[in-house]
């Protein structure tokens, strides 16, 4: 088999897997884990083994492998679709099969599986616990989840979705995996779907990455009417690219391929859930916590920065366009790492990372720091999928201990209630705090140390200093709310009696968080700069390796001590202040950070609300509603029911009642009634009288016959 | 020989006797008298055109004689329908047994 054979099988297991589990063997809740995880488990392979290829391949940004079929016909030509892997999406196949397969593994353990069914579970709720007999007395322990052959299904079809995405070679199909996680990311946060919370929140993010959509859909019709196609390797020859930049529009005065970079930018806006789409994500938090982790921290929403990277060739062309990606990147890094600062829901602090460390990515872009961007991308992924997984094992554990006290008025996600779990869950405490120095940027050690110090390099040497300096506090922010949620949830001591009886998950959680937590400290070394700290190394791989993947491979940004020192201070110091701060804290209100302002996401969400829920909502009832719809259409309609009404009636009433049957019907039957009572008295029993009324009808008609026969 | 428009004037008296009779008398058995008329009127006539016609054909002795059966059988179940109206409504006027109008 040839590696672009096998690239182009690597999507098929997870949707046929979806087929198989909705198809056959939805009942059947191990069979259908099996199907899953071992299609995961298929691609994961397929997935390494090109990756190997890959970094075997002699110039592979040059020559990648590509194989294409043709597809719709259009007038005199067709419309070709095919898989590329070349460098970028090799490393990010690699990490893409990495995180899939780990999540798959994890959600085994992460619905308890092997656990009994639930006293009163039903489709559509969280798992609320069983109870069975042990030792003679009853005792609570967690319960499967009712759907959950369904959770890997839509997993599946995630897989295919995102595998799609990022092994196609052109933006169609590119877009067709694209929506295809949108829906999955419907379909998985709106997985309780008997929780009105989870329903709004599926409901938000699908509304709310349609708008990024719609326009990232008019940026590829764009492109596609100005050259012909939508193959990457066609739209970045040369001669294409130099007519895309070089043709006016009149939007805002941007050539061709600044709008329809912009354009494509606002989907990633959407998808990565940056300022202003990024209301959907922290609700998105209500779904299962595997799918937080992977569809909305390491897979789905790297989507967006992925599409972004991939057309870097043609974004990078327009200078407006490169200013708004890094005003927008950098505002959202900032913007989002203040309101984590106030959750005291764990996930929804992750989730709030999320969008700021998008957030960095864009903001490198947005300065033309390439290769530091696709190394976050990875390094990201591995360590925020990390921390998902660490959460969701820290919600499970508390769940845990909820099922032991059984107070359900617990919140097991809010870290106030949390505490001293270190002792209690040791792996996922370890692997927890490499996730969060990860994240936290922690000097040499973790990836996202190198990665964030690339970002905050490209930023200081192409002198865009106002990103450099936001991103700095961002970072230092970043550190900050990490040990925060550390210190809450894993330090000190136990603050409720739940937390006091908490319990590591099983190996089918705790592994794949000791995989992920192997490449977030490792997945870092494959990008230490060359000239790290004036040393002569050997030269960065990943740099070298993806830089590749552009025509011109980009120059590595110099050393500089500035960002070394900046880098060091805001990680380190970030850390010490978060664990200052919060060592003591007990209680919501001692944290003098919960500011209304931040608390309430800046009255976002409200000023989405008044400005186009509202809107919306008085569009829909009342003017299409009450006015067009009640008024003016049902007014015709009223209006023409009326009137054949009236009409009707006027027929009735004139023609039917007084012609038909008052004149012809009831005049007959009067006049036959008058002729009948005036012909009564003939009929007088007399015997005497018919008798003489037959003679005379007799002699009457002998006469005529006499006058006829004889006479005549 | 007596000519054969006597016999028939002789005859149509009797019948206008007896129809003047049937339509005006009262009583039933006044008007079964009446009818009786009738019938002999006819029987009359029968006998006179079988006299001047064909003597050899029977048919008018014939029909003279079940002339006569049938108003014996007829008497007998009028008198008898008679009598029994008599029993029930006490009266034979034929213009009181007008039950049969509308």
């Amino acid at each position: 088999m040839t590696t672009e054979t096998l690239i182009w099988l690597i999507p098929f297991p997870p949707i046929l897997a979806f087929f198989l589990i909705v198809l056959f063997t939805n009942r059947n809740k191990a069979l259908s884990h099996t199907l899953g995880v071992g299609a995961a488990g298929l691609s994961w392979l397929g997935a390494m083994i090109v990756f190997a290829a890959a970094l075997g391949a002699h110039e592979l940004g040059r020559t990648p492998f590509a194989s294409s079929i043709n597809w719709i016909p259009t007038a005199d030509t067709w419309l070709r679709i095919g898989v590329l892997v070349d460098p970028l999406s090799a490393v990010v196949l690699f990490f893409v099969a990495w995180t899939i397969f780990m999540i798959f593994l994890y959600s085994v353990g992460y619905h308890n599986f092997g656990q009994p069914a639930g006293d009163h579970d039903r489709p559509g709720l969280p798992p609320h616990g069983a109870t069975v007999e042990e030792h003679g007395h009853p005792q609570a322990v967690p319960s499967i989840e009712p759907m959950y052959s369904r959770f890997f299904a839509f997993l599946g079809l995630f897989a295919f979705g995102m595998y799609t995405l990022v092994l196609s070679d052109n933006l169609l199909t590119l877009f067709v995996g694209w929506e295809i996680m949108g829906l999955c990311s419907y379909l998985l946060i709106g997985f309780w779907y008997a929780k009105p919370s989870a329903r709004n929140a599926a409901v938000k993010a699908f509304m709310t990455t349609r708008v990024g959509d719609v326009f990232m859909l008019l940026g590829i019709a764009f492109l596609y009417s100005a050259t012909g196609s939508l193959s990457y390797r066609d739209i970045f020859q040369p001669q294409v690219l130099h007519t895309l930049a070089s043709v006016p529009t009149p939007i805002l005065g941007l050539s061709a391929a600044g709008l329809i970079g912009l354009l494509l930018f606002i989907g990633t806006v959407g998808k990565s859930a940056q300022f202003p789409l990024h209301v959907w994500l922290p609700d998105a938090m209500e779904g299962p916590t595997p799918v937080s982790a992977m569809i909305h921290a390491a897979t789905m929403v790297s989507a967006g920065v992925y599409m972004v990277i991939r057309m870097f060739p043609l974004i990078s062309l327009d200078p407006k366009t490169m200013t708004v990606i890094a005003f927008i990147g950098t505002f959202t890094a900032i913007f989002a790492a203040t309101i984590a600062v106030a959750q005291n829901d764990i996930k929804r602090v992750l989730a709030y990372s999320t969008i700021s460390q998008l957030g960095f990515m864009i903001a490198a872009l947005g300065v033309g720091a390439y290769v530091a961007a696709a190394f976050h991308l990875v390094t990201h992924a591995f360590f925020k999928a990390l921390l998902f997984l660490g959460s969701g094992s820290v919600i499970h554990g508390m769940e845990h201990g909820v099922l032991h006290t059984g107070d359900h008025t617990v919140d097991p996600q809010n870290m106030f209630n949390m505490g001293g779990l270190r002792k209690k869950m040791p792996i996922t405490f370890w692997t927890f705090v490499i996730g969060g120095f990860a994240l936290s940027g922690f000097p040499l050690l973790t990836a996202g140390f190198w990665s964030k110090d690339e970002i905050l390099s490209g930023a200081f040497s192409n002198g865009n200093w106002a990103v450099f300096v936001t991103l700095a506090v961002a970072a230092f922010l970043t550190a900050f709310y990490t040990m925060r949620q550390i210190t809450l949830t894993f330090l000190g001591g136990p603050r409720t009696a739940e937390a006091e009886h908490a319990r590591e998950t099983p190996w089918t959680m705790t592994l794949p968080l000791i995989v992920l937590a192997v490449f977030a400290i490792g997945y870092g070394w494959v990008g230490i700069p060359q000239d790290f700290l004036g040393l002569h190394l050997n030269a960065s791989w990943f740099h070298e390796f993806v830089g590749s993947t552009l025509a011109l491979a980009p120059a590595a940004s110099p050393f500089s001590w500035i960002v070394f020192g900046t880098s060091l201070v805001v990680a380190l110091g970030g850390l010490f202040f978060g664990w200052l701060a919060y060592r003591n804290v007990t209680a919501p209100e001692q944290d003098r950070l919960q500011i209304p302002l931040l608390k309430n996401k800046y009255y976002f969400d409200e000023l989405y609300g008044f400005l186009f829920i509202k809107p919306a909502y008085w569009f829909a009832e009342t003017f299409v509603y009450q006015w067009m719809d009640k008024g003016l259409i049902d007014g015709f309609l009223h209006f023409f029911g009326r009137a054949a009404n009236a009409i009707g009636s006027a027929v009735r009433t004139y023609v039917d009642l007084l012609i038909i049957n008052q004149t012809v019907g009831d005049g007959t039957a009067h006049a036959t009634g008058w002729v009948g009572r005036n012909l009564r008295p003939i009929q007088s029993g007399r015997i005497q009288q018919y008798m003489l009324v037959s003679l005379i009808v007799l002699l009457a008609v002998a006469g005529l016959l006499y006058y006829l026969l004889v006479i005549v | 020989m007596i000519p054969l428009s006597w016999y028939l004037i002789l005859s149509a008296a009797l019948f206008s006797i007896g129809l003047f009779g049937v339509l005006s008398r009262k009583n039933a058995v006044a008007i079964l008298l009446g009818i009786e008329l009738m019938l002999n009127a006819v029987n009359i006539n029968l006998v006179s055109f079988w006299r001047y016609g064909d003597v050899a054909q029977m048919a008018g002795q014939v029909f003279a004689i079940i002339v006569f059966a049938v108003a014996a059988s007829e008497v007998a179940v009028g008198l008898a329908l008679v009598i029994s109206v008599y029993r029930r409504r006490n009266t034979v006027i034929a213009d009181e047994l007008d039950l049969m109008k509308w």
